[in-house]
């Protein structure tokens, strides 16, 4: 059988999906939404109101014993040992070069059990990495779990109050990067406040047979405040706007961390992990290149792929880029030289033949006002 | 749904003829496959192109998508108001128009479909 052309995946929501219209494409070898009712709805959506989004395509592998937190620092470069229980924190699984396998969030479930929440594409490379390492400690076990599990996010700054009304879970006291595990209409959940476009929000794990119970009564609960299901399209235009980086497309086994602009999650006094001695040769001597926000400075929208020029010279490469339905600007990332990185640099893009100027600007581009 | 007055092509252009000169957009499909349109390349005044030909682009936030002359012909126009508000051509395709142009090969038309062949295409 060859696994290039298997039928993608699908998640518990697929009908739910196709009854609401959305326009459907292959993501991460699973059967997606891109859009509902248009990426810029949906965009404007999340920025003003609330949007509910389904990402059950993620994975989730659980890690548990009492060398599981030992193991988790030796795969991952942040911190896990600040972990309390209830608390999530953002982390990148290494190679031993110092570049990124994939990025993730790491949940502290209980004293000795972790959860990983990955990338969908890399799911079985990251299962396999953590496999391999776990075995070497004589008290810790993996577990791929993803198929337990649907995940929703429910992102906006009405995401609260309209989830408030279906729950006894006092939102309003989960902090930033906790969660706790409570009913919401009557549907068990991990309730985290954690998401991927720059807003206030939750992700809401729940079982795949009760998740397209919890899609409706969400979707119920926040129709007059402007609730709208936004596909990948969105997601994608407001992480970017977020200055959030997408694994396997702006950084990669072929990226360092410090390239990638990661430093704030490397932990260099923790003890050794995967990659840390690779990363301290390079912070050493410097990274050569940095992945820089971008501001184009002509009428123009650099894509993914799109060389970038400094004088005549190609110097690096666009890794993300669209018009921001929110700023209406058009922006992006790029690796460039690390001396060209500095804001207030310009450089060209070759758009489809053109050359047209932009500069580096401070990332993120959107910041929410905190309320 | 689509205007018996126009012609299309498969490309997902249309051509309305007027008195002196002719003008293109894009089809309500074409929109509809590109979602929400940001930006448009379009050529100078006075270029030629001839039929088939790439004269521009369009693009939507996810995609960009070429632009090709239903007939051989001389820019005239540039619709302004559409370059400036691209999201005019998701509101009204059929009315906002690209470009004008002069048409060059009048028999080039004879074989563009009718607003019902079009239509059968896109289903």
């Amino acid at each position: 059988m060859d696994s290039k052309i298997a039928t993608p995946r699908k998640t518990p929501l697929n009908a739910r999906h196709r009854v609401l219209g959305a326009r459907m494409m292959s993501f991460g070898g699973w059967d997606m939404p891109v859009e509902y009712s248009g990426i810029r709805d949906e965009h404007f959506a999340v920025r003003t109101s609330a949007g509910i989004f389904d990402v059950s395509h993620m994975g989730e592998i659980e890690i548990a014993g009492s060398d599981a937190l030992r193991a988790i620092q030796t795969l991952t470069s942040n911190d896990a040992s600040r972990l309390s229980v209830g608390k999530a924190q953002y982390s990148v699984l290494t190679t031993a070069g110092g570049t990124v396998v994939d990025d993730l969030l790491v949940y502290r479930l209980a004293e000795e059990h972790f959860m990983f929440v990955v990338n969908a594409a890399n799911v079985s490379k990251d299962y396999k990495l953590i496999v391999e390492n776990v075995k070497t400690y004589s008290d810790a076990v993996a577990v791929n779990v993803s198929n337990r599990y649907a995940l929703l996010a429910l992102q906006g700054p009405k995401a609260t109050k309209i989830l408030q009304t279906l729950t006894n879970l006092s939102l309003d006291s989960i902090e930033y990067y906790r969660f706790e595990t409570g009913e919401i209409a009557g549907v068990r959940c991990t309730v985290s406040r954690t998401g991927y476009t720059g807003e206030d929000g939750f992700e809401l794990f729940a079982s795949p047979q009760t998740v397209d119970a919890l899609w409706l009564a969400i979707t119920e609960a926040g129709r007059e405040t402007g609730l709208r299901p936004v596909g990948l399209g969105a997601r994608d235009t407001l992480r970017l706007e977020a200055g959030m980086r997408l694994c396997g497309q702006d950084m990669d086994e072929n990226t360092s961390l410090l390239e990638a602009g990661l430093e704030w999650i490397i932990d260099w006094d923790k003890g050794n992990f995967i990659g840390r001695e690779a990363l301290v040769a390079e912070k050493e001597r410097g990274p050569s290149r940095q992945l820089v926000g971008f501001e184009m400075l002509e009428r123009g929208i650099a894509r993914s792929g799109h060389d970038v020029y400094a004088d005549s010279d190609c110097v690096g490469r666009v890794t993300s880029g669209t018009l921001t339905p929110f700023l209406g600007k058009a922006v992006g990332m790029a690796f460039l030289p690390t001396g060209l990185s500095t804001y207030g640099t310009e450089f060209t893009v070759d758009v489809r033949g053109r050359r047209l100027r932009a500069k580096v600007v401070k990332m993120p581009f959107y910041k929410r006002t905190r309320s | 749904m689509y205007p018996p007055e126009l012609k299309y092509t498969k490309e997902h252009e249309w051509i309305r003829v007027l008195e002196n000169r002719a003008e293109i957009g894009i089809t309500d499909y074409a929109q509809t496959q590109l979602g929400d349109v940001v930006y448009l390349d379009l050529p100078e005044s006075g270029l030629s192109f001839s039929q088939g030909e790439q004269f521009g682009s369009v693009e939507s936030v996810k995609a960009v998508s070429d632009l090709y002359l239903p007939v051989s012909g001389k820019v005239l126009e540039v619709n302004v108001a559409a370059v400036s508000s691209p999201e005019l051509i998701n509101e009204d395709p059929h009315a906002t128009w690209l470009v004008a142009v002069e048409i060059l090969q009048p028999r080039e038309l004879e074989a563009l479909l009718d607003s019902k062949d079009y239509e059968s295409l896109t289903k």
